[in-house]
């Protein structure tokens, strides 16, 4: 279990808390009103944000004190997620070492994963000469070939079209099926596509995850306030 | 959610390079203070050039602003051929030699100028260019680009959809618009002008002197070099110090402003003001700066084959001493500005207080008990140079580095990347352009300056600018034109190849 013990975080007037597990090897979208602080609860997990009070334990280790690079946890931000300078078999090499040049066998390990996630062939490429789509994939793929157990997805699939989105959110649940994956979205299309589960982050507090379909089926009022007319 | 931003930091190059600028502005300062002497108190001659400091700083800046309002409303309302290029020439000032500035100016408002050569014909008399009106005169070419700029960034700050209400209105674009963004930018604007006009050395040397006309840098030189007066070179610099701590406190609190803004080229629609009167200020403004330029160019191209042989090595040194100054310049704003903080800031405004005098002289005053000066004047002058161009530097790659800072700073330490990796290889390929453009500043001003050199160079290690400086003093008028024009090309020309270089093959 990914577990929060009374998890406290401030800044300025701006609180949140949060008393939760999430289980291991699943999906769990994070839902609720802009500003409620879904970004700033996965930055507190990536170690971007120092916790007022409160733990977070991951299969029996605290990692609330760690520097970023030493947690178990991948993060994809909305933007910026490759270097624009590099190529994008540099981009997904600093995934496996920090280091701009990777011994033979290494880069054959990264033409592999290019390969998993369908850019074969396209490592020597400087991001700017992908499309849309295929930027997400170089980020996806990085977040592979890491191996890190925790997945942190803010929000990066969303500049794309609808199309392209489901697309990834697709290759997201079959390539990152043994990994802990938590998802921002404010789109209850995108949680009930791939998540397991949904915590609602609103009023201060995220709460406990709840299966994806019951959570639809019954809304709680704040997630009915978020969707409006949508649920 | 705003984050506060997440960085990999280096503590100890910036430690060096703090250490350096402190050495340099404040180490400088505290051999002046052991050694002035305040026997004699400040002399009536003393006072006169305090008076006539800040006086011709005030009058500068004053004319500089007003001058500059007409100019800067018509280039912000008008379109015609050759506006990119004549805004593009308004920023050349900064990067021109101060010497082949006032050689241009010479040529035109000087003795047998055209203007006088104009008064000849009319059977007016002639005016004397020389004493405050051409000091005045100089810093007026130097600034008024500057403040025109300035103004015409405040122009573009203006939303447009502000001028299409005021127009709709039938509002008075002057009163609704123009005035509340003036008290914006002017005190700031002026500030930054009577700054650079009480630190400004070179003009008062070439146009100023006498007794009536010389600045307080201008008699420091003059107790060093010519009354070899330590005491009182080092009382006076204590003087000069005041003055420019007290400006630049002023500069400081008001916050002073970028004049590298981009994107000057856009002109605003609008619906008000004549053509004519318009086009009169920019044509005015334009001659006033291609006139002088001109002039060197003009007088200094036939007599360029006959230069001297030493005035190729003196150019050969200034190189030297341009590429050395940038380089340490730049690793300097570099250092710190990948530190960030306040306390680098604050260091990094502290050059503009300095003045090239007062630090010249703490060092002669340090190394002459030791060695003799002269040996030095290229490495003090390397040094100097360097940390007074540190502050416009910093400013050019300041905000890139937070840039890249904010937007990969996250992806950069969640991947672990060492300092070393991420300097390499993430922030300085993504500084090019401002680290081209920044070395290009530095070594153009390094290539101009003649300041700390006049008190230390000898007969034989003198750079280009102090050479053609001795040629005008020497009335060889032709050769000193020559040499205008190879200093003019070379301090164009390292600014251009730096900047360029920057800009090729850039991914952004």
């Amino acid at each position: 279990m990914l577990t929060f013990e009374n998890l406290t975080l401030k800044q300025g007037d701006f609180a949140l808390r949060g008393d939760l597990s999430i289980p291991l090897g699943k999906i769990t979208a994070l839902m609720g009103p802009s500003g409620a602080g879904k970004s700033t609860f996965l930055a507190a997990i990536a170690g971007f944000f120092a916790l007022e009070a409160g733990r977070i334990d991951f299969d029996g280790h605290h990692i609330e004190d760690l520097a970023p690079a030493m947690r178990p946890v991948s993060i994809l931000f909305q933007d910026n997620n490759l270097f624009p300078h590099l190529t994008v078999s540099q981009n997904v090499g600093l995934g496996l070492r920090p280091v701009v040049k990777l011994t033979p066998i290494e880069q054959q390990q990264v033409a592999n994963i290019l390969a998993d996630v369908g850019l074969s062939g396209l490592g020597d490429r400087k991001p700017s000469a992908l499309s849309g789509g295929q930027q997400s994939r170089a980020a996806l793929a990085r977040v592979l070939i890491a191996a890190r157990p925790i997945v942190l997805l803010d929000e990066p699939f969303a500049a794309l079209g609808p199309g392209l989105k489901d697309e990834m959110l697709d290759l997201v649940k079959a390539q990152l099926n043994t990994r802990t994956v938590i998802m921002v979205t404010h789109d209850p299309a995108d949680a009930k596509r791939i998540a397991d589960a949904v915590c609602l982050v609103a009023d201060g507090t995220v709460s406990k995850p709840t299966v994806t379909a019951d959570i639809f089926a019954n809304p709680p009022q704040a997630l009915r306030d978020y969707l409006g007319d949508m649920g | 959610m705003a984050l506060s931003t997440f960085t990999i930091k280096t503590r100890w190059p910036s430690g060096i390079a703090a250490g350096l600028v402190l050495v340099v502005t404040f180490g400088t300062l505290g051999a002046v203070i052991l050694r002035a002497d305040f026997s004699a108190g400040l002399g009536a001659a003393d006072w006169a050039a305090v008076r006539f400091t800040v006086t011709q700083a005030l009058v500068s800046a004053a004319l500089s602003c007003i001058l500059a309002i007409p100019v800067a409303r018509a280039l912000s309302r008008r379109a015609f051929r050759g506006r990119s290029v004549l805004i593009t020439l308004l920023g050349a000032p900064f990067l021109l030699p101060v010497v082949v500035a006032v050689f241009g100016i010479l040529a035109v408002f000087g003795r047998g100028g055209i203007v006088n050569s104009a008064l000849d014909w009319a059977g007016l008399p002639q005016v004397s260019i020389y004493g405050f009106q051409g000091v005045i005169l100089g810093h007026v070419f130097f600034n008024l680009p500057l403040v025109t700029r300035l103004i015409l960034q405040g122009w573009l700050a203006i939303p447009s959809e502000r001028f299409r209400l005021a127009a709709s209105l039938d509002g008075s674009v002057s009163q609704l618009l123009e005035r509340p963004m003036l008290r914006q930018v002017l005190p700031g604007a002026f500030l930054v002008v009577f700054l650079i006009s009480l630190t400004s050395f070179a003009v008062a040397l070439t146009l100023g002197g006498g007794p009536r006309a010389t600045t307080v840098e201008l008699a420091i030189y003059q107790a060093l070099r010519f009354d070899f007066d330590l005491g009182r070179a080092a009382m006076l610099a204590l003087v000069q110090f005041g003055l420019c701590v007290g400006a630049g406190t002023f500069v400081w609190r008001f916050g002073a402003p970028n004049a590298f803004g981009i994107g000057l080229d856009r002109r605003i629609e609008r619906w008000d003001g004549h053509a004519w009167l318009d086009g009169i200020c920019i044509g005015l403004a334009a001659l006033f700066l291609i006139l002088p330029l001109g002039m060197v160019v003009l007088r200094g191209v036939p007599g360029l084959l006959d230069l001297p042989a030493d005035i190729w090595w003196a150019a050969g040194r200034s190189l030297l001493v341009a590429t050395a100054s940038a380089t340490l310049c730049m690793a300097l704003a570099l250092a710190l500005a990948l530190r960030g903080g306040p306390m680098v800031a604050i260091i990094g405004v502290l050059p503009l207080a300095a003045s090239s005098l007062v630090i010249g002289t703490g060092l002669f005053l340090i190394i002459y008990p030791v060695m003799n000066p002269t040996k030095l004047a290229l490495l003090v002058t390397t040094l100097t140079n360097a940390t007074l161009a540190l502050p416009f530097v910093l400013r050019a790659i300041g905000p890139s580095v937070d840039a890249v800072k904010a937007d990969f700073g996250r992806l950069g330490a969640t991947l672990g990347l060492s300092p070393a990796v991420w300097i390499r290889h993430i922030m300085l390929p993504r500084l090019r352009r401002p680290i081209g453009f920044g070395a290009g500043l530095a070594a153009a001003l390094s290539m101009g300056d003649l300041g700390v050199i006049t008190l230390f160079a000898g007969d034989g290690g003198e750079t280009l600018p102090l050479a053609m400086y001795r040629l005008m003093g020497a009335y060889k008028m032709e050769a000193a034109a020559s040499a205008a024009l190879v200093l003019l090309g070379l301090s164009l020309a390292l600014f251009w190849i730096c900047d360029q270089g920057g800009r090729t093959n850039v991914d952004l």
